[in-house]
């Protein structure tokens, strides 16, 4: 019988399946053992029949200007109890050190006083707002969502890639995702105990409610978006139908006397939490740019005068600044007095002294990041760049030192990927999803695993063609069933009636019922 | 907490209401009018299309009409909100924008629809239009029975059946405008009532096929048959009323006005009375719509891209 891994060759890197050429990993063998009979067209007509599905719910993306069904590959990525849980601790101990810098930053500047961080990377930030300082947000939240891009190095390592804590998007893809495999392979989900995903919108919503402003007895919640046109809206609505809370557009909203209302069938109506879906330059035209249509005028006055609450907060951008990043280590230590749980990627800072000189000497071993680039766009990796490539990057770099950072490369690690009908070692990485709120920071079990599905490529972003896969936490030890609740009556549950059968023999003995 | 709905969420629904109303209703015509080109080879083609294009309100121009024509416009324009492409199209654009108002169960069902559609009108080049006519109407009614059983009965629900009902006032008149304006070029009765979906209800109260007064007084005044314009104005009304609380409601007032008059219409005058009746009804149907439009979305925002003419 043809076998879908017969052609499995190990590629340079940590792979996630196999721990040596046919040596499977503990964590990986139900699903091996669960893919493996199944015959290549068989695999490919379910995959094509996921993606149909998606087509017809609308769970698509913009790619080069065509919508496409969301790629969502066959072979689940798993996580043992173990290995979330330092993923899980990692992610919240940066959160908790990145919420620490945002108070800091935006009111005592004690870690630029105290040398942790030069005031030049504050000042020199394109996302640091004067308009955010003096907001105090509620229970000390600004990062109320973060998605925290994580990856695995060739020693099997997760290290941290980068800090999204603006407007993190991704999450629906895991909801959606879990609800798919959970169809096409119904009979794993029942075996493997896997943690649930779905619980996301109601500790998001928790979290939003507990951001409202002093004094509102019943927070009404919005979530922001700005519009059907936008690569989001799927995950914009979705999440708004999940929570129960409508999904409004800047013109649904109007604000008066530094409040915010919306504008509904029975009247204007108040607002007090906006979940807003839009980068800060678009928030409110009377604050950043004055030609932002979406946006809505004055909800930066009404969120300063604590009428209401903007989740992310504004100015959110200094902390997942690629710069800034190279500082997170320090700030654990500053802020937290712990030692970071998960590492970095070797990084430098062009603009410091000596550093430049270093980065631009071996330009052709390192990745190139812009510091404000979103989506990989700007990355240059040194090793398979062309001459010319490098010579522009070295330019670029040695003009505006501030504007990038340089990383050693690491190989991520790879997945068994669908390809055609034969499985290939592809690239992954993870962006968890932290909610804060306010009291407890916690991480969605899993999160989105993107897949670079070039052989090769090391660029995981869906707007460059990349892929997804479902992200299994397993939970720790079997689960027990739960013990039947003591001294339960026994159900009374009437028959079911039944009608005539429609059969055309003739019942002597009066009717059936 | 979805206790208010946006302004623009429920202007949306109306209109998703109405398109789906209004592809289902189109579609119903077509069939018929096909179907009894096919019975009847003596007709003139060119005039029954043109009495088509009437009726759906469309300017027919000066070429000869024949039912490719009528088909490539009226079925498969995806630029117009009059052809069912159009409508099935904006109707999913209008659901999409409300996202989070209709179930996903009614979003899913718009937009596998429309991309059934495609294939379904490539495969009606070859075996004929039956087929894509046939997922329009059972798509219509899964639509709406998804409306019926996967939303609350608050007043998202409320918008997007009082834009099926206002729509299903203004096809009904329309379909019988022309048979009262223009008998001669008109589909005949049987045609008509199953048209409008109603030749075996109407089999069964009257027993055969009548004449005008008779199908006149079922399309317009059966209170049982769910497309007739008193059953659709009655439900209109309900909704209205629900929505509302003003005592003068200007959107309430004309509906409630004409469905007393059918209520307490002379039989005997319903013939001569019937080019009269028709118009008012129309003009009832347009009024309500409008001040709908000015009581519940009263600003003009970005959103009638979606509304009308809503491209790909």
């Amino acid at each position: 019988m043809a076998d879908i891994f017969d052609a499995y060759a190990l590629a340079d890197a940590w792979d996630e399946m196999f721990e040596r050429p046919g040596e499977v990993r503990t964590a990986y063998e139900p699903v091996l053992a669960a893919l493996q009979p199944i015959e290549p067209s068989e695999l490919r007509f379910r995959a094509d029949q996921m993606a149909r599905t998606f087509t017809d719910r609308g769970v698509t993306y913009a790619f080069a200007g065509e919508e496409r069904p969301w790629p969502l590959d066959l072979v689940p990525r798993i996580l043992d109890a173990l290995e979330w849980d330092l993923v899980q601790r990692g992610v919240s101990q940066r959160v908790r050190a990145l919420e620490a810098y945002l108070a800091d930053a935006y009111g005592p500047a004690r870690a630029f006083e105290d040398g942790v961080v030069p005031w030049r990377l504050l000042l020199n930030s394109p996302h640091f707002h004067r308009a955010a300082q003096g907001i105090e947000p509620v229970g000390g939240v600004r990062i109320h969502v973060a998605g925290i891009d994580l990856v695995r190095d060739e020693q099997g390592d997760f290290r941290v890639l980068e800090d999204n804590v603006r407007v993190p998007s991704g999450v629906s893809y895991v909801i959606e995702n879990r609800r798919a495999m959970t169809r096409v392979f119904p009979s794993l989900f029942a075996e493997q105990h896997v943690l649930p995903v779905d619980g996301y919108a109601q500790k998001l919503l928790a979290a939003l409610r507990a951001a409202a402003p002093d004094g509102v007895q019943d927070p009404r919640v919005v979530v922001l978006t700005p519009g059907p046109n936008n690569a989001a809206y799927f995950e914009h609505a979705l999440l708004a139908r999940l929570m129960g809370v409508q999904l409004v557009e800047g013109h649904d909203l109007v604000c008066r006397g530094n409040r915010v209302w919306m504008r509904t069938t029975r009247g204007e109506v108040p607002v007090h939490v906006v979940y807003r879906r839009l980068d800060d330059d678009f928030l409110d035209p009377l604050h950043f740019r004055p030609d932002s249509v979406i946006g809505c005028p004055g909800i930066l006055g009404a969120a300063m005068a604590g009428h209401v609450t903007l989740a992310n907060a504004v100015g959110n951008g200094i902390a997942d600044d690629k710069l800034l990043y190279t500082y997170v280590p320090d700030l654990i230590r500053y802020y937290l007095s712990e030692e970071p749980i998960l590492p970095n990627v070797e990084s430098f800072r062009p603009d410091e002294p000596g550093q430049l000189e270093a980065v631009l000497d071996q330009i052709d071993q390192l990745v190139v990041k812009p510091v404000d680039g979103a989506g990989g766009q700007g990355i240059v990796i040194g090793p398979k760049a062309d001459r010319e490539t490098l010579e522009r990057t070295r330019e670029a770099v040695r003009k505006d030192p501030r504007g990038f950072i340089a990383q050693r490369p690491v190989a991520l690690s790879t997945s068994p990927t669908l390809a055609g009908e034969r499985m290939a070692p592809r690239h992954i990485d993870l962006r968890p999803f932290a909610v804060n709120d306010g009291s407890d920071i916690w991480v969605l079990p899993g999160g989105l695993t993107r897949v670079a599905l070039q052989e090769g490529n090391l660029i995981v972003n869906s707007s460059q063609g990349g892929g997804s896969k479902d992200t299994w936490v397993l939970a720790e030890g079997p689960a027990e069933p739960p013990p039947p609740a003591p001294g339960t009556a026994p159900l009374d549950i009437a028959p079911r009636q039944h009608g005539p059968d429609g059969s055309p023999t003739v019942v002597q003995e009066g009717a059936q019922q | 907490m979805n206790d208010v709905i946006l302004s623009r969420i429920a202007e949306a629904l109306i209109w998703t209401g109405r398109y789906v109303e209004r592809a289902d209703a189109t579609g119903r015509i077509l069939d018929a009018y096909l179907h009894r080109m096919l019975e009847d080879p003596w007709r003139d083609e060119d005039a029954a299309c043109r009495s088509l294009y009437a009726i759906l309100g469309m300017d027919a121009g000066g070429q000869p009409c024949d039912m490719q024509r009528v088909l490539d416009q009226l079925a498969f324009d995806a630029r117009s909100t009059a052809s069912i492409e159009g409508a099935l199209g904006a109707a999913r654009l209008n659901a999409r924008s409300a996202r989070e108002a209709v179930s996903s169960e009614m979003w899913e069902c718009l937009n596998s629809t429309w991309h059934a559609l495609a294939d379904q009108r490539l495969a009606a080049r070859r075996t004929g239009p039956y087929a894509y006519l046939e997922l329009v109407r059972r798509r219509a009614a899964l639509f709406f029975g998804l409306a019926d059983s996967t939303m609350s009965r608050d007043d998202s629900w409320r918008f997007v059946v009082l834009g099926r009902s206002l729509e299903r006032v203004d096809m009904t008149v329309r379909l019988l405008s022309v048979r009262v304006l223009d008998a001669a070029h008109a589909p005949d009765w049987p045609t008509l009532l199953s048209a409008s979906g109603a030749d075996e209800a109407y089999a069964r109260l009257y027993g055969g096929f009548g004449d005008t007064p008779r199908v006149a007084e079922f399309l317009l005044l059966d209170r049982d048959f769910p497309r007739s314009a008193l059953h659709a104005l009655t439900t209109a009304e309900e909704c209205l009323t629900a929505l509302g609380r003003p005592r003068q409601d200007p959107a309430r007032r004309p509906i409630g006005r004409m469905r007393t008059r059918l209520e307490y219409l002379d039989l005997h005058a319903l013939e001569e009375q019937l080019p009269l009746l028709l118009r008012d009804l129309q003009t009832a149907c347009m009024a309500s719509a409008e001040a709908v439009a000015e009581r519940f979305f009263p600003y003009q925002g970005p959103v009638e891209w979606a509304q009308e003419g809503a491209g790909r």
